[in-house]
């Protein structure tokens, strides 16, 4: 089978350029979270400062290298909102963890 | 009597077309993707959890060798996702040979982070005493969760090579199509997704204080 026969019909996507530019910006992100690291930031900052500059790393994953920017919406809106919803409702938990070292007896 | 059979054309979502203009082998893969999120959100929640509530939750990364280990180790997966977005377009435009090369590719960057993961573990095992259920710093959970967090993820990075060998030498063979490469792509990106967040949180949160 040739080379031309065997190509097959995708939908539109980005070329290797754009994913050897999103490569180098996921790479320049890692690093500013390792420099933060180093630099021993405050934690709430810090803590702040990583979530966030992780959630633009997953968005580039998941948009380019997942290809979901060229897909269609339906496809996003039927995955991402409910599952992202789910997560943030695990959170509801978190204010009993800041609760839990006052409620241990003393030893 | 006039006709009133030339209503309007079915919609997408009356059946006999797909709604997601996609093929089923790639939307069940995202609805794995979307599942498996869950369970790794819930056992990255069960860290943060377990670290809040013990205000004495050890810091054990120093920043070298730990953290540039697990630097080299996110180079290593972010490469071998660029190599996959590589293998993918290949076998768009119907190389086979050079798709299973770039595959070939992602498996070394995946291999890689898997003997560095395992060294780092052994350097926590062997030189700072941790085991799942114990630790010199007395917070057994850091143990638990750390090993169980990392563990599920390295584990499926191993069945991503798995995956990925299969790929690569069906592609060779002439078996499979580009849609069963880009799926099996889908499930590497997933993989190198997770670790996105395991290390600043686990890693980069967690920095040795001391000299």
């Amino acid at each position: 089978m040739s080379a031309h026969s065997e190509a097959v019909e995708h939908s539109p996507s980005a070329g290797v350029m754009t994913f050897t530019k999103v490569w180098i910006g996921l790479l320049c992100l890692t690093g500013i979270e390792v420099f933060l690291a180093y630099m021993q930031t405050p934690v709430l900052i810090m803590l702040v400062a990583l979530l966030g500059l992780s959630v633009i790393k997953a968005a580039l994953i998941i948009a380019y290298f997942m290809h979901l920017k060229f897909e269609r919406l339906s496809l996003f809106l039927t995955l991402w909102p409910f599952t992202v919803f789910c997560i943030i409702l695990m959170l509801i938990f978190l204010g009993d963890a800041f609760r839990v070292p006052g409620m241990r007896p003393p030893l | 009597m006039s006709s009133h059979v030339t209503a309007a054309a079915p919609s997408l979502w009356e059946g006999g077309r797909s709604p997601y203009a996609t093929n089923s082998k790639k939307f069940g893969m995202w609805l794995f993707i979307a599942s498996d999120s869950l369970t790794f959100s819930a056992l990255l929640f069960a860290y943060t959890f377990s670290r809040v509530a013990n205000p004495n939750w050890p810091r054990p990364f120093h920043f070298s060798p730990s953290i540039i280990f697990s630097t080299i180790m996110t180079f290593c997966l972010l490469s071998s996702s660029l190599t996959m977005v590589m293998a993918v377009h290949s076998m768009n435009h119907g190389d086979r040979k050079k798709a299973a090369g770039w595959i070939f590719g992602t498996m070394a960057g995946g291999l890689g982070f898997v003997v560095l993961h395992l060294s780092e573990w052994m350097n926590l095992i062997n030189n700072e005493h941790v085991s799942p259920s114990s630790n010199p710093w007395g917070v057994p959970l850091f143990g638990g969760t750390f090993f169980g967090l990392t563990g599920l993820h390295m584990a499926h990075v191993t069945i991503g090579l798995i995956y990925l060998a299969i790929i690569a030498q069906g592609i060779l063979r002439g078996k499979f199509k580009a849609e069963d490469v880009e799926v099996s792509g889908l499930y590497w990106h997933f993989v190198d997704l997770v670790w996105m967040f395991i290390f600043p949180l686990v890693y980069l949160m967690s920095v040795s204080t001391g000299a």
